[in-house]
């Protein structure tokens, strides 16, 4: 069980064969990487950058978890988010969800990254080939998203 | 000595009226308001979340603009999502930032 915020990139294998290295009661692990891409509509982006609010990122991703543990039969979860500067093809966010039966990492792999994108404080800057750069908007859809989880209860 | 150790209790009372937290501010909001973090000393009167952006959006042009579009500003105290309504007392900490857009 882990939650990491960090600039650094991410190596979903080393990080899954980190979580399995010596188990053999897991029967599943799911993956979700989201990239950056590379343009906007086909507006072309050179960066994008991700601020957040150090200390509240780290406890929500970890209420986050908690939750989805609870919700879902799991042997352990891991979230890395990256923060600072990216650009067009690098990772942004690792979810790896692991459980005895692939339903239960399936749906809380799904459950922890509509969760994150409506509650972890991150914010999204892009910065266009054409010299603009704009704040991403909050998507409804995400709210969509996440709002189907609690009809599921 | 009595006399004292009224005023001591005096003191430490008016002290105590005044709550003051730091204020944090990310994304637009940030830039808006030109700073990322202050001191705020909650004036009376000022009991809410909602009621503090009210005030801060009195301080100046830069305030006014960040919070122009006050419903569409997320606040959080002590680090945890919080409405407008939620209650200052006791906190040490108010974010406020536009609607998250991680992942």
């Amino acid at each position: 069980m882990a939650v990491r915020v960090q600039h650094e990139p991410f190596d979903a294998a080393a990080e899954i064969a980190a979580l399995t290295n010596g188990r053999s009661d897991i029967g599943g692990v799911v993956t979700f990487t989201g990239l950056v891409r590379g343009d906007v509509d086909g507006r072309p982006l050179v960066s994008l950058t991700l601020e957040h609010y150090p200390g509240m990122t780290e406890a929500e991703l970890g209420r986050i978890e908690a939750e989805a543990r609870e919700r879902f039969e799991l042997l352990d979860c891991l979230v890395v988010h990256r923060s600072g500067e990216l650009t067009p093809g690098e990772g942004i966010v690792l979810v790896v969800t692991l459980a005895r039966h692939r339903g239960a990492a399936f749906e809380a792999a799904e459950f922890l990254m509509d969760f994150l994108k409506t509650r972890a404080p991150f914010w999204k800057k892009e910065t266009f080939a054409d010299g603009g750069g704009n704040w991403v908007d909050s998507r409804d859809s995400d709210g969509v998203a996440q709002a189907r989880w609690e009809r599921r209860r | 000595m009595s006399s004292d150790a009224t005023t001591i209790g005096g003191v430490s009372a008016a002290v105590a009226a005044e709550q003051r937290v730091t204020v944090r501010y990310f994304a637009w909001v940030r830039e808006r308001v030109g700073r990322a973090e202050e001191q705020v000393a909650v004036p009376a009167g000022v009991a809410t979340v909602g009621e503090l952006a009210g005030w801060l959006a009195t301080r100046g042009p830069e305030y006014a603009e960040a919070f122009r579009r006050a419903d569409i500003v997320r606040a959080a105290l002590d680090q945890v999502h919080v409405k407008p309504s939620a209650p200052l007392a006791g906190a040490r900490e108010v974010a406020f930032f536009p609607p998250v857009t991680g992942g």
